[in-house]
């Protein structure tokens, strides 16, 4: 790959090259070896095997319901599968894909070593919080084979604690046990970030992926305890029958609305933000200068973790609460969207003066920049307060969120997943038809949750098993877009599996990219580092890099 | 900013028309429709600007193109300007939204008030006037109507896309929201907050008819007893009018011309008298006792229906003199008990 | 592209050499580093701890202040001498914490051993003694459920001496939310009881520890950290107790 044509990537010579003889891979053998590690880059493999289980069960969900959509009628599945099947595709993304995707697999391998650190503070913590993501995985697919739940993701009472029959209680009680695997993730990044950075590694020399995921950490621990008293509150009141949201007791359903989304609108940011992280990597890389307005971009994580606390009342605009408090809650979250924008701006500056290249990474971010921004602008229509009385709890909605958290978040997602896949693997995928792959994700994406804006608009409810035949030309063509992006996400799974044995030798550096993560062997040592770094060098600075590349002499293995 | 009329109507028509935009139908559609067009105006400019920025300067910074990367640290005067632009855009967007939603759940004074009962899975409507509906909705055009709802079970949420209102209908406390339909016709009315199994089949129609059309429908389809008056037997059958009597040394104080009156209680708070008040009080009277009453009445939680409690606020609502709760006094007092139909549960 | 930061032929291990103790963890520089990161994870924790209970807090904050007389009647159902012996004998099981603390510190193994058993012993007694409550509350229907019986709140039982009701009679509706104070009492309180449970589990086990000699040479964290999360569930029922017990007592008429 010779560096005139119109791309980034240098690897070592393939007739030459080999995987480094020493690596995380093989320092140790054997199954009990993985099970019982404490290598943050092992942990962080288990975890992707894990997620991308459960992102094509929860896929596997969603193609069924699309195919139900298909026709207005109520004619695939009965009406308590269909409840069942949109409740399950949205717990087992959000808790079980979303929320851990891009902490617990990027950012576990990758924080310790962007840092300059061995591990992780608590390795053992690590361990823990799989084995506890796992166990409310396990209790999640027990729920499934038992049943199923049909509360919807948001487990609203008292339709959750009175009025269903399913098992409530076991996917309550896993996802408490799940958000235990989330605490423990944050208070990890949290304590590391903070102390173990290797010397000269001040916080403003960081990359900002730790930024964002410490934004997302801080989150994480101070979110997710109130899901947990909540979830037991619900358990509680389901089983022995305390009064705490039963009105005709005296207690108040709006309480666990409040509750509920107190943690549940951070969560959204906890998914976004880490995702916004591995954009402000993967667009210096492939611009080849630093992130336009490092310290704006830094401090936007920040204010989008603290403004991100205060604005959970805007899922109850139409439930009943004071116009006053409704008031308050749609001015900060116009608040709220203001550090998003200036990311996105930011971002779209770095480009600016670049020398830009195209791979499949670059494909992934700006599929972000595009969709997060639709995404989110979207947001702001369902914070203004009038127009949300029209739009809420419609297919708009539905529609919103699925640009953040799938046209944003898992695009984000995938692009650091190729970006990394030659560090965390020590080997190259097959760039055409990843471009293909992200090309197809995109059509297919757009194609399906497009027309869903204009079904809320309509009016067609979320949740309807069955709709007014009118809708179904826009519900066709959504489920003709949702078969083109389940191509469009197969298609990772099937090269980067064969990229394992058949991929090209990365190389320490395949995309010439600063961070110290590129400075060391793909795939790493299980201590990262042979010597503690020393650093004395800003974050992407690019002017360091070129003068270093000078200085050597090209050897591999 | 205001687009003419007839351009306005123009642009509906034709978006109505393509089936990908839903009928104005009520007074205030216009003005969330204004609303809507802002915020896609500036999503479709943020959007182009982004895309513009993304695309011209990938093409024109290409590595072809451009082989070296200059490095630059920022601009503090660009993130003044995509801080505070958007800022104001978003403010604009706040400023408006919270109008219209004032606007949307503030009904006005004279609005006619229709009881909506929702449980799993249908909607009950109650009109004043005795006419009791099942997924439907009979409304006359160019009458505020304002919708007093609550569920019997689960929080369902009832929704007139055409009109642009939703309000969420709750367990436990009435929630309000009104229109003024503006065209006859049929709409359609969703329930859009997840409720259980039949969640999509919670659907029914409202009915806006002209004036003479409405008053031929409420003749032709009333119970024969309006809300008031089966308030009233109620009121009667269950003993309210014992304590309730209207007499000066009765044990409760006299409802006479109390809705809509300011109210002292006990625990020294004032507090106006209006539906919600009256349906608490009736379930929870510990916390209603007027000043100078002991906390003697007795809960009717779990002994009536929601149906039932509408029935005695109307008749309250009704009540300008205690006339009638005397005469029902000695009605219930006598041998003569009213007529009831055989297997009748009590409501 | 290689680089020299990470030179990928052998450093000479010994490079680095330093008495590394037992429980040093090689992905720590530093004893210090290892240490103030263990703390500072514990803090970290703690807060979780205090935004897991606060949902609980704000909860009956709010209904505290909906349902005044039934909670003020509900407070009165509870036993201040049980509830006052309760807060001392955890104020002293973390008095013999921070004791034990200490003692690891100067490095006594047999100090430290005593003060974790006394610790571990005061707290089983907290549980006895909420044990015994609990009892009490079952046995006079006021565990929430279906059995949960609101006569005792409607006709309150007279006090022997005077012949006067010993609480404020309360209407039925009123009376009905008595079951929101029970509700959040056995919520709260039991989950400060499997608090206290986890915590004694693991205290047992670090005792054990203590007895092998684990903590008498210098390495203090895990006592320190345990310390910590014992205070923290000691606060949590100083919190507990005026909340539930104190507030609005009115001496029986």
């Amino acid at each position: 790959m010779s560096t005139t044509s119109s791309t980034i990537v240098n690897l070592p010579d393939q007739r030459t090259a080999t995987i480094p003889k020493k690596n995380y891979i093989n320092a140790e053998d054997g199954l009990l070896s993985w099970l019982l590690t404490g290598d943050h880059k092992r942990i962080a493999m288990l975890y992707l095997i894990s997620i991308t289980f459960f992102f094509f069960i929860g896929g596997a969900f969603a193609g069924l319901i699309r195919l139900e959509l298909l026709t207005p009628q109520p004619d695939l599945v009965a009406s308590d599968t269909y409840n069942k099947l949109f409740s399950m595709h949205g717990i087992i993304m959000v808790f079980l894909f979303l929320v851990p995707s891009v902490p617990a697999t990027l950012g576990n391998f990758l924080i310790p070593i962007m840092i300059g650190a061995k591990d992780l503070a608590f390795p053992k913590i690590n361990l823990l919080s799989w084995y506890l993501y796992l166990v409310g995985g396990v209790m999640t697919l027990a729920a499934l084979v038992m049943g199923g739940v049909d509360t919807g993701w948001t487990f609203t009472t008292p339709l959750s604690t009175h009025y269903v029959n399913t098992h409530v209680v076991t996917a309550g009680l896993a996802i408490f046990v799940a958000g235990f695997s989330s605490i423990f993730t944050g208070l990890n990044f949290i304590v590391t970030i903070h102390r173990m950075r290797a010397p000269g590694m001040t916080w403003f020399r960081m990359p900002l992926f730790v930024w964002s995921n410490y934004a997302a950490s801080i989150m994480m621990v101070l979110g997710t305890p109130v899901l947990a008293i909540t979830l037991v509150l619900v358990v509680l009141e389901r089983t022995i029958h305390i009064g705490v949201f039963d009105p005709s007791l005296g207690g108040d359903p709006l309480l666990f609305q409040h509750l509920f989304w107190f943690y549940s609108h951070p969560a959204v940011y906890i998914m976004i933000l880490p995702g916004m992280g591995v954009m402000s990597e993967i667009i210096p890389a492939f611009s080849r200068k630093r992130v336009f307005g490092y310290t704006a971009v830094a401090f936007s994580s920040v204010a989008i973790a603290v403004f991100g606390f205060f604005v959970w009342e805007h899922h109850m605009f139409i439930m009943g609460v004071s116009n006053y408090s409704a008031l308050v809650f749609s001015l900060l979250t116009m608040l709220v969207a203001v550090p998003s924008a200036i990311k996105v701006f930011n971002w779209s500056f770095t480009l600016q003066k670049g020398s830009i290249t195209f791979e499949t990474p670059m494909l992934y971010a700006f599929a972000f920049i595009g969709l997060f921004t639709i995404g989110g602008l979207t947001g702001v229509f369902l914070a203004a307060l009038g127009m949300d009385i029209h739009l809420t709890e419609t297919y708009f909605i539905v529609a919103h969120f699925h640009y953040v958290m799938v046209g944003g978040m898992l695009m984000a997602f995938l692009g650091g997943l190729h970006f990394w896949w030659p560090k965390m693997t020590g080997r190259m995928y097959p760039e055409s038809i990843s471009k293909l792959s992200a090309v197809t994700s995109f059509i297919g994406f757009n194609l399906t949750f497009m027309p869903q804006f204009i079904l809320g608009y309509l009016g067609m409810p979320r949740r309807y098993h069955a709709y007014p035949a009118e809708f179904q030309v826009l519900n066709v063509l959504s489920t003709a877009g949702a078969t083109v992006l389940g191509i469009g996400f197969l298609m990772p799974m099937i090269y980067m599996a064969w990229s394992l044995k058949y991929g090209a030798i990365a190389g320490n550096n395949p995309w010439q990219a600063t961070g110290l993560e590129w400075q060391i062997q793909s795939p790493p040592l299980t201590e990262n580092f042979i010597e503690t770094p020393i650093v004395d060098f800003e974050a992407y600075d690019f002017e360091w890099l070129a003068q270093k590349t000078e200085q050597e002499v090209t050897t591999v293995g | 900013m205001h687009i003419s009329p007839v351009l306005w109507q123009f642009l509906i028509k034709w978006l109505t028309n393509s089936a990908l935009f839903p009928r104005e139908a009520s007074t205030i559609a216009p003005y969330t429709d204004a609303l809507y067009f802002f915020l896609l105006l500036i999503t479709c400019v943020g959007l182009v600007l982004v895309g513009a920025l993304v695309f011209g300067f990938s093409i024109r910074y290409r590595k072809d193109r451009s082989p070296v990367a200059t490095q630059v640290e920022g601009s503090t005067l660009l993130e003044a300007t995509w801080t505070i632009i958007p800022l104001a855009l978003f403010l604009v967007c706040f400023v408006w939204g919270a109008l219209l939603y004032f606007r949307i759940y503030n009904p006005p004074t004279n609005a006619m008030n229709i009881y909506v009962v929702g449980k799993q899975w249908m909607w009950k409507a109650e009109h004043p006037g005795g006419q009791h509906e099942i997924n439907n909705l009979h409304v006359p055009m160019g009458v505020p109507i304002q919708l007093t709802m609550i569920s019997q079970d689960v929080f369902h949420s009832f929704s007139i896309p055409d009109f642009r209102v939703k309000r969420e209908v709750i367990p436990g406390r009435y929630t309000t929201v009104w229109f003024e339909a503006t065209t006859p016709g049929t709409y359609h009315i969703f329930c859009t907050q997840y409720c259980g199994t039949k969640h999509s089949g919670m659907i029914g129609e409202v009915t806006v008819l002209t004036p003479d059309d409405y008053k031929k429908w409420t003749e032709s389809s009333t119970s024969g007893m309006s809300l008031a008056q089966n308030g009233e037997r109620l009121f009667a059958s269950m003993g309210c009018n014992a304590c309730h009597s209207g007499d000066a040394a009765a044990r409760g104080p006299s409802l006479a011309g109390v809705y809509g009156s300011k109210l002292r209680l006990t625990n020294g708070s004032e507090v106006l008298v209006n539906e919600a008040y009256l349906r608490d009080a009736i379930l929870n009277p510990s916390q209603h006792i007027t000043a100078g009453y002991a906390p003697i009445m007795p809960t009717y939680q779990g002994q009536i229906s929601e149906e039932g409690l509408i029935s005695l606020v109307e008749y309250l609502k009704s009540l300008k003199t205690n006339y009638r709760v005397q005469q029902t006094l000695t009605t219930s007092e006598s041998n003569q008990a009213a007529p009831m139909t055989p297997g009748v549960v009590k409501p | 592209m290689d680089n020299t930061i990470v030179a990928t032929h052998e450093i000479d291990a010994e490079e680095h050499h330093h008495a590394a103790l037992p429980q040093h963890r090689h992905h720590f520089e530093t004893e210090q580093q290892q240490r103030e990161a263990g703390t500072f994870g514990m803090w970290l924790f703690l807060l979780t701890e205090i935004m897991f209970f606060g949902g609980m807090f704000f909860a009956y904050l709010l209904y505290r202040n909906w349902y005044n007389p039934a909670f003020v009647v509900g407070s009165n159902q509870l036993s201040i001498p049980l509830g006052t012996a309760n807060t001392a004998i955890l104020i002293t099981s973390g008095f013999f914490m921070a004791l034990g603390v200490w003692a690891a510190e100067v490095r006594k193994r047999g100090l430290l051993v005593i003060f974790l058993l006394l610790t571990n012993f005061f707290g089983l007694i907290f549980l006895g003694i909420k044990g015994v409550e609990y009892t009490e509350k079952f046995e006079k229907h006021h565990v929430p459920g279906a059995s949960f019986d609101i006569s005792e709140f409607v006709n309150p039982p007279l006090n022997p001496k005077t012949h006067k009701p010993t609480e404020e009679p309360l209407s039925p509706d009123m009376a009905q939310k008595t079951q929101v104070f029970f509700s959040l009492y056995f919520a709260m309180t039991g989950m400060h009881a499997l608090h206290m449970i986890i915590g004694i589990v693991l205290l047992t086990w670090l005792t054990v520890r203590a007895y092998r000699g684990d903590f008498s040479s210098g390495y203090v964290a895990p006592i320190e950290n345990f310390g910590l999360y014992w205070h923290f569930v000691d606060i949590v029922w100083i919190f507990l107790f005026p909340l539930l017990y104190l507030i609005n007592r009115h001496p029986g008429t």
